[in-house]
């Protein structure tokens, strides 16, 4: 039943990904070209996928989820070197091509061949991240 | 209003639904770089298919989507060198991160998780520093 429940949650997330604009990596490269000709759309994205996950994080504490006996335990609040160097790595990639790695799932039915080169990248990169994260320790 | 920006906000709607579906009935964060990067470093193997059921809907709902309305193409770069580095980057940096635009941008800034927001400040500053640099300066992309 949670499998069923995660496709269906892959799909609304996929699907929302799509209307939204956000497998097009031109509306994603102008939300981050602040010098250039700005598109605010990324920002209406975020904030209407923040306003139902802000609703849903009220209905956690001293709650249990409908198919599993607790909450995934909140992350280290720590804010570290990893965390920043990894999200400075993350947006350089992001501005250089304009996806991220649910846009690069979402279109890969119709992105083409570089949208496969982006994915294949994208999944060597994640596995080779363990290792340079120990060397950040 | 333009159309792009309610497309923009009821998409955002559908994403943010499926994260609050991911959380309050199974439990967990929908981190698309948590997702994926688990299952390549097999680090998050427990639950595998979950996780595969989950980028299974991902990738087959949109193909649907596209068969029936027309592609929405993705104007992403010919530039193959480009999108390979991109790529690796993107894999690098969202692992180390621990999140991405869903994990730490949707998921993290909505529960006003400190690291969610300082790592999306970080993510975005750094992508406009990119662009501005590749496109302005460089003309590159």
């Amino acid at each position: 039943m949670r499998n069923i429940m995660a496709f269906i949650v892959g799909g609304l997330f996929g699907a929302g990904l799509l209307i939204s604009g956000m497998t097009n990596t031109l509306k994603v490269q102008g939300w981050l070209d602040i010098f250039g000709d700005w598109d605010p759309t990324l920002a209406f994205v975020m904030g209407g996928a923040i306003l139902p996950m802000a609703v849903a994080w009220r209905f956690v504490e001293g709650r249990k989820p409908v198919l599993r006996d607790h909450f995934d335990a909140a992350p280290d609040p720590k804010v570290g070197r990893k965390l920043v160097v990894g999200s400075v790595l993350f947006g350089i990639g992001w501005g250089l091509a304009g996806l991220c790695p649910g846009p690069a799932l979402a279109s890969l039915s119709f992105g083409g061949f570089g949208g496969i080169v982006f994915l294949i990248a994208m999944l060597s990169g994640m596995l080779w991240a363990p290792k340079l994260r120990t060397a950040l320790d | 209003m333009p159309i792009d920006w309610i497309m923009g906000l009821l998409g955002g709607l559908l994403i943010g639904a499926a994260g609050a579906v991911f959380l309050l009935v199974n439990g967990r964060v929908m981190g698309a770089s948590g997702i994926i990067g688990g299952l390549v470093d097999r680090s998050g193997l427990g639950n595998w298919p979950e996780k595969a059921a989950l980028i299974a809907g991902l990738i087959i709902v949109p193909a649907i989507m596209t068969l029936a309305m027309g592609i929405k193409p993705t104007y992403l770069t010919d530039n193959l060198l480009v999108v390979a580095i991109a790529g690796i980057f993107v894999g690098v940096g969202t692992r180390i991160a621990n999140g991405c635009t869903s994990g730490h941008g949707v998921c993290g800034i909505s529960r006003l998780s400190l690291r969610g927001i300082v790592a999306t400040v970080f993510y975005i500053g750094a992508g406009g520093l990119t662009v501005m640099l590749f496109k302005h300066v460089l003309g590159i992309i």
